[in-house]
């Protein structure tokens, strides 16, 4: 019986490389193809370690890739997930991890909700910034509730892609609407700032809940949130906390920080790091649950 | 100087917001608006200190949501034009969709210097909901003048309308506003205006070292209402460019300073003086809106506020950090 489930990835530049590498490090998933639409950089990358490539994008790992893979991360964009790959994926039974914004099925904070989607073909990473927060507000509101939730994330300037900065709607809006769905605070808000300082910063970000039930003492918020903190280090060993929890009368306060694992990209990409480790992550999972039920197809 | 045709932009409404903790209601707010607008105003611009949407832990709770204000203020404005702030990453397109409901039609869509290209959605969005679009460079004093052309010309390529430039910190001296003033406008085919803040006692001459330079358009506020040490007075400037022989259209000085007197000094929280804090921002180069949030933290901490600015401008924070402010205050707590 195999010990792997195949993977596969879409989309060779940054973000798939950098997922390529975590997937070499992944104990139950194998990285049985890069696809993606021209020959790059990114596609010679994948094939100088052995990786089976195409450059006709999702088609071609249909057509071309090992029958069984089972997996797929989608790092192209929210068009292209619309459109072509989510769609084709789901035709061939092949779960979809969804790293672009186009969210066709519900988005995962695996440490929050994954158990919750193990049927789902298609679940969508959310953002960065989402990865990096929401798993701090459910940790308050699994305790306390939560009326309103507020994160600013600070990423620097040279790891925001021309994807982010030409759609920076789309990451307060999907982040502010996951804090409500996957965080269960009432109400969401997300803000995003670019910072260009040299050497550029480690990202960063406040998380700000309002708390529903007041009479929740301190004590038990803080350690639902240093626990949380504990669980995500598993996925995402440079998340830590830069100012630890307080609160204030309803406020509670706390800002961490995402050291990257210097994969492909630089450590100051904390915000790269922790969405790629967050779909790793779930990959495992859903890997571990097909390996239970007997392995590749 | 002499018969140059300059536009006054009113931000008494938006970054004077700072100044009294985002607490404008909407009578203040019409009455601030009518005279303002009577006295021959053409850009009046309303919305949270820190733009559409910022109304936040963050920045500080709005206490009127912002929409009725410009609401309030659109109903009084009959010759001028009302204006509202968006930062990209704060604000969104569907913020800019109800305030033109409310009666917006133009906006300032704000980044930090050296990243315009986040503008550009906002910008076209404008465009395409027939606003007056205008590309808001902030913090010039933190990128080189090659490095600002650069992105002023992105803004032209969007579709702005105009280009202004903020010295957010109230960090330049005149010389240095000319330079970069001179810059923009000899490489945009749009006009330029200039955004000044008091910290370092430079608004005016600032300004009109802008306008000398070729700005068309310059940003003041009644009373210098606004973050930090405030903006460039408003009724000053009108007189100061009067004197000057700029045409400014009809403003009409002695309207302003009515205004001033009946509406604004009634509102003012604190004297709108450069303080120690506030001259700090401007020396230490950081943005004027984290000033009340520094007092604050100070306090929390049990710090000098001055220390936590110097750090905050050593680190190289931008407009929009002021969750950094926490946490410069709680490391420096650590460290004492």
């Amino acid at each position: 019986m195999a010990d792997k489930i195949k993977v596969g990835v879409i989309g060779p530049g940054n973000i798939g490389s950098d997922l390529m590498y975590k997937i070499f490090r992944s104990k139950n998933l194998e990285m049985a193809m890069m696809a993606g639409i021209v020959e790059s950089e990114g596609i010679k990358r994948a094939r100088g370690f052995g990786v089976p490539t195409t450059i006709e994008g999702v088609d071609g790992l249909i057509k071309d890739g090992d029958k069984d893979i089972r997996i797929v991360f989608d790092a192209t964009s929210a068009a292209a997930h619309l459109k072509f790959n989510g769609p084709k994926l789901k035709e061939n039974g092949i779960v979809a991890i969804d790293l672009t914004p186009a969210a066709i099925g519900p988005y995962c904070v695996p440490l929050v909700n994954l158990d919750k989607l193990a049927d789902e073909q298609d679940i969508n990473m959310v953002t960065c910034g989402g990865q990096a927060t929401i798993p701090i507000v459910h940790a308050v509101s699994r305790v306390a509730g939560a009326e309103y939730a507020e994160i600013i994330a600070c990423i620097s300037s040279k790891s925001a892609g021309p994807g982010t900065r030409a759609n920076m709607d789309e990451f307060t809006e999907t982040t502010s609407k996951a804090i409500e769905v996957v965080g269960g605070a009432e109400k969401g808000k997300a803000i995003i700032v670019l910072n260009p300082a040299e050497p550029p910063l480690m990202m960063t970000n406040t998380i700000h809940v309002r708390v529903k039930d007041k009479q929740v003492p301190f004590k038990k918020i803080e350690k639902s949130i240093l626990v949380m903190v504990e669980d995500l280090k598993s996925y995402v060993p440079g998340y830590q906390l830069r100012v630890p929890p307080t609160m204030e009368g309803d406020k509670v306060t706390t800002i961490v920080q995402v050291e990257g694992q210097a994969d492909f990209l630089p450590a100051y990409s904390g915000n790269l790091d922790i969405i790629n480790s967050a779909a790793v992550a779930a990959a495992e999972k859903i890997a571990e649950r097909m390996l239970a039920e007997g392995g590749n197809k | 100087m002499k018969n140059r045709r300059v536009r006054l932009v009113d931000t008494t409404l938006r970054d004077g917001s700072h100044a009294v903790r985002h607490s404008f209601d909407t009578k203040q707010v019409a009455k601030i608006a009518k005279g303002l607008d009577k006295s021959g105003v053409e850009i009046i611009e309303i919305s949270h200190g820190d733009g559409l949407g910022g109304s936040s832990f963050n920045y500080g709770f709005s206490k009127t949501d912002e929409l009725k204000l410009i609401g309030a203020a659109a109903k009084e404005v009959k010759n001028g034009k009302v204006a509202v702030l968006l930062l990209p990453g704060i604000g969104t397109i569907a913020d800019l969709k109800n305030a033109k409901k409310a009666g917006a039609d133009v906006v300032r869509v704000a980044t930090h210097v050296t990243e315009a290209d986040v503008s550009a959605e906002h910008i076209y969005a404008a465009k395409e909901l027939d606003m007056m679009a205008v590309g808001f460079l902030m913090m010039v004093h933190m990128a080189p003048v090659e490095r600002i052309v650069e992105e002023a010309l992105k803004m032209e390529s969007y579709g702005a309308d105009y280009i202004n430039m903020a010295d957010s910190s109230g960090y330049l001296l005149p010389e240095d506003v000319a330079a970069r003033i001179k810059a923009v406008a000899e490489a945009v085919k749009i006009p330029v205006g200039f955004h000044a803040h008091n910290n370092m006692g430079m608004a005016v001459a600032n300004s009109l070292a802008a306008v000398e330079a070729g700005a068309t358009y310059v940003d003041a506020t009644l009373r210098g209402l606004g973050a930090g040490s405030g903006n460039t007075q408003l009724e000053v400037l009108a007189g100061v460019l009067k004197r000057a022989g700029v045409d400014t259209g009809d403003v009409d000085f002695y309207g302003l300073m009515d205004v001033a007197a009946e509406a604004v000094d009634p509102i003012m929280q604190r004297p709108q003086i450069i303080d120690n804090g506030s001259f700090m921002l401007g020396y230490a180069g950081v943005y004027s809106s984290f000033l009340l949030h520094v007092y604050d933290a100070a306090k929390k901490y049990k710090l000098d506020p001055r220390d936590i600015l110097v750090e905050l401008g050593r680190r190289g924070m931008v407009g929009g950090q002021e969750d950094m402010i926490i946490d410069v205050a709680y490391q420096l707590s650590q460290k004492k």
